[in-house]
């Protein structure tokens, strides 16, 4: 890989974007990547914006994605990916869970979604993982899992979906690693 | 010898442990707080003794005593923290230490999770005499903890191991010694009587200030020597000449990474100076660095300590060496690549247009680049026993009612829907400053406070309140654990705060639960109208940790 791989994470406090950085940083490194991930923690993560940076590639300096050089923006919220957009290029790919946590001063969902679309030439995916999962699995919290799951398998992310398995592995707890597990497979459809 | 990802805060830990770490305090405080965390889960297995603290001055004074007893010391706290603990710190570089000790201080550029100001630790290095160590990456976080350690049993001095949020909140692959010495700490320590040493008191103290510089200038020429501060693409000097009009960098902390990331974007090898001491630092390296340059430009986050002592030694050695620093960066807020980008390309005349990837003009030319979306506040969670009391303040508090704000997740009250939240400065103060106004008006006031801030410096703000007879309502915030850096047990499992208000002489003290919201109106009304200092302690076990608990 000549240059780094660029992911902006984002969403809100709780969604378990933590979780989801450890994973793909654990899926390069088994790939044998150098990775750096920058993240944020304490109050201002209690239900407020959070976004996350993972690099990986053959040398990583910085933590943080610069402007304008995010290779893919994964959002668990549609507010949060408009919020990202700074970090996106004409190219940048968005994966986006369809679903609006809406909050005072918040824009509705078609408007943000027409914003996005607008934005540049890459691909956007759009998809409503919290609805599936809630759906499928009866919880909603492990959306995050069904869109890596579903930008891996499509390609969207330059790791294999065996190493990001492998990762889910070691990073969820035990007694979570089940459901987690199946999210992973059901985007796989 | 294997590569694990780590948290630099994780990286710290791992590095204390190589080190063969005894004894561990602190006070939980973002982005310092997992180093506390870990060692809580790791302590007893590996046979170290480990505290969460009730304040960080009590963690760093428990640590000299266990280091006055022989043992191997960390201690860990964010920013404000060490001003808290800066009493103990200063004579203890007077005393020097006996068995060795790091102090982690955890800065915040950009106030991502501090509320009180953007405080750059480093010159508490100037003020206590302390040398001082500054990571840039997960790795170093884990190679300079050893390397402090190494240091303060060498020198008998504590070492500071300064991070900042990018540091202790980022992870990378780091080469981790699984195989490091499990003692059992508690067995080891002896406090050997040495009065010479270990009391500070005049005539003896300014001879201790003596020992204190000699050590320092010692601590130099190890510095001079040591690794840790690195020349990178040192090219001779024909080549040199030819390229950027002879610029070099100076650069410490995290923001090395941004250089790099920078130079590699901008495709040159200007020379590097990488500084991993902030104190003291290698005058003579750095005058070999700068010896021959045309300007030079030092990078580092806040305010220029460096820079200015880069201007001092190039009066020295290149008079006429342009030294530039924050006449071209921010001294407010964290630094990012897209920042040292565009500072060099000024400083080589290269169009910043040009350096910069065509598509960060685009995305920020388009209007969608340009569209602005309203801010996502912080709110509390479901189910939030601060928001019940909230709600009875909003109903039971007459108009003009000032509100006193502390360090925890009820600052939110001064977030939009609730807006109560009238001062808020540092630990403690809501009932310290409330004193003042009390003391100066007639006006109502209501003093928030949560139990862990309570018990780290609320006491003695209280006792202030009774003896010297204010007319005041504090309401303890009662959640029974340290919630907002993540769930740390405090004080308040043991001892109960009505007990400590009774006993500092409250007579008005009423325990309520915040879901009585009608019980909780009532006795705000009542207690607003006595004469004297008066308690409720709003007690409810915070929500999050409820729902963990029934998992």
């Amino acid at each position: 890989m000549a240059k780094s791989f660029n992911i902006i994470t984002s969403g809100t406090g709780g969604q378990g974007l933590i979780t989801l950085l450890q994973i793909i940083a654990e899926a390069a490194l088994l790939e044998g990547f150098d990775v750096k991930t920058s993240e944020l923690h304490g109050l201002s993560q209690r239900g407020g914006s959070v976004e996350t940076h993972i690099r990986f590639g053959n040398k990583v300096y910085s933590p943080l994605v610069s402007l304008g050089s995010a290779d893919l923006i994964l959002s668990l919220e549609i507010s949060e990916a408009l919020k990202m957009l700074f970090y996106a290029s004409p190219k940048t790919v968005f994966v986006i869970n369809k679903n609006l946590i809406s909050y005072p001063g918040g824009f509705e969902e078609k408007k943000l979604i027409q914003k996005i679309k607008n934005f540049g030439k890459g691909s956007k995916y759009i998809i409503p993982a919290s609805e599936i999962c809630q759906k499928e699995l009866g919880k909603e919290v492990v959306s995050g899992i069904y869109l890596l799951s579903y930008a891996v398998h499509k390609n969207l992310i330059p790791l294999k979906p065996k190493s990001i398995l492998k990762a889910v592995s070691k990073v969820v707890p035990e007694k979570y690693l089940d459901l987690n597990k199946k999210a992973f497979e059901l985007a796989k459809k | 010898m294997k590569k694990q990802i780590l948290l630099g805060n994780e990286a710290i830990v791992q590095g204390a442990l190589e080190a063969g770490v005894d004894f561990v305090s602190t006070y939980p405080g973002t982005p310092a707080s997992e180093i506390g965390n870990t060692f809580a889960k790791i302590a007893e297995k590996q046979g170290i003794y480990f505290e969460f603290s009730t304040n960080e001055k009590v963690a760093l004074e428990a640590a000299i005593g266990a280091s006055f007893s022989g043992l191997r010391c960390l201690v860990a706290m964010k920013n404000f923290g060490l001003n808290v603990a800066s009493d103990a710190l200063l004579p203890l570089c007077y005393t020097g230490i006996k068995g060795p000790m790091v102090i982690v201080v955890a800065d915040d550029p950009s106030c991502w999770s501090s509320a009180q100001s953007e405080e750059n630790s480093r010159a508490y290095a100037y003020l206590a005499h302390i040398p001082m160590l500054e990571p840039a990456d997960a790795q170093e976080a884990k190679d300079f903890t050893k390397l402090a350690f190494e240091i303060s049993e060498k020198f008998k001095l504590p070492v500071i191991l300064r991070t900042t949020t990018r540091v202790a909140h980022q992870r990378m692959p780091v080469i981790v010694n699984s195989k490091f010495k499990i003692q059992n700490s508690k067995l080891k320590g002896k406090f050997v009587k040495d009065v010479k040493r270990f009391v500070t008191m005049p005539p003896r103290v300014l001879e201790m200030k003596e020992e204190l510089l000699e050590k320092i200038e010692k601590i130099k020429e190890f510095a001079e020597q040591n690794k840790i501060n690195k020349i990178e693409n040192y090219l001779p000097a024909e080549a040199r000449r030819a390229k950027a009009g002879k610029l070099g960098i100076i650069v410490s902390g995290v923001s090395y990474l941004y250089v790099k990331e920078a130079l590699e974007k901008l495709e040159l090898d200007l020379p590097i100076l990488k500084l991993g001491f902030f104190y003291p630092l290698p005058e003579k390296k750095i005058k070999n660095f700068i010896k021959k340059l045309k300007k030079v430009l030092v990078i580092e986050e806040l305010e220029p300590y460096l820079e200015k002592e880069i201007k001092i030694l190039a009066k020295e050695i290149n008079p006429k060496l342009e030294v530039l620093g924050k006449d071209i960066l921010p001294q407010i807020g964290e630094l990012k690549t897209e920042i040292i980008i565009s500072a060099i390309g000024k400083l080589i005349n290269k169009k910043i247009k040009n350096c910069l990837p065509a598509e960060v003009l685009l995305a920020s030319g388009t209007k969608a680049g340009k569209f602005k979306i309203p801010v996502r506040f912080p709110r509390f969670c479901p189910g939030c026993p601060h928001t019940m009391v909230l709600t009875a303040i909003k109903k039971a508090a007459p108009k003009g009612t000032i509100f006193g704000g502390d360090i925890g997740c009820y600052m939110m009250a001064g977030l939009p829907p609730h807006e109560l939240q009238d001062y808020l400065l540092c630990m403690g103060s809501s009932i310290g400053i409330a004193h003042g106004i009390g003391k100066s008006t007639n006006q109502k006031i209501i003093a928030f406070i949560g139990d862990s801030t309570f018990f780290h410096v609320g006491i003695p703000a209280l006792v202030n309140v009774v003896f010297n007879k204010s007319n005041i309502l504090i309401i303890v915030m009662d959640n029974l654990i340290t919630a907002m850096t993540g769930h740390q047990p405090n004080p308040g499992e043991k001892i109960k705060i009505e007990d400590v208000a009774r006993a500092c002489g409250v007579k008005n003290i009423k325990v309520v639960d915040p879901i009585n919201i009608k019980e909780m109106e009532e006795t705000i009304k009542e207690f607003l109208e006595k004469e004297g200092v008066s308690v409720i302690v709003s007690r409810r076990i915070c929500a999050l940790l409820a729902k963990k608990q029934n998992k």
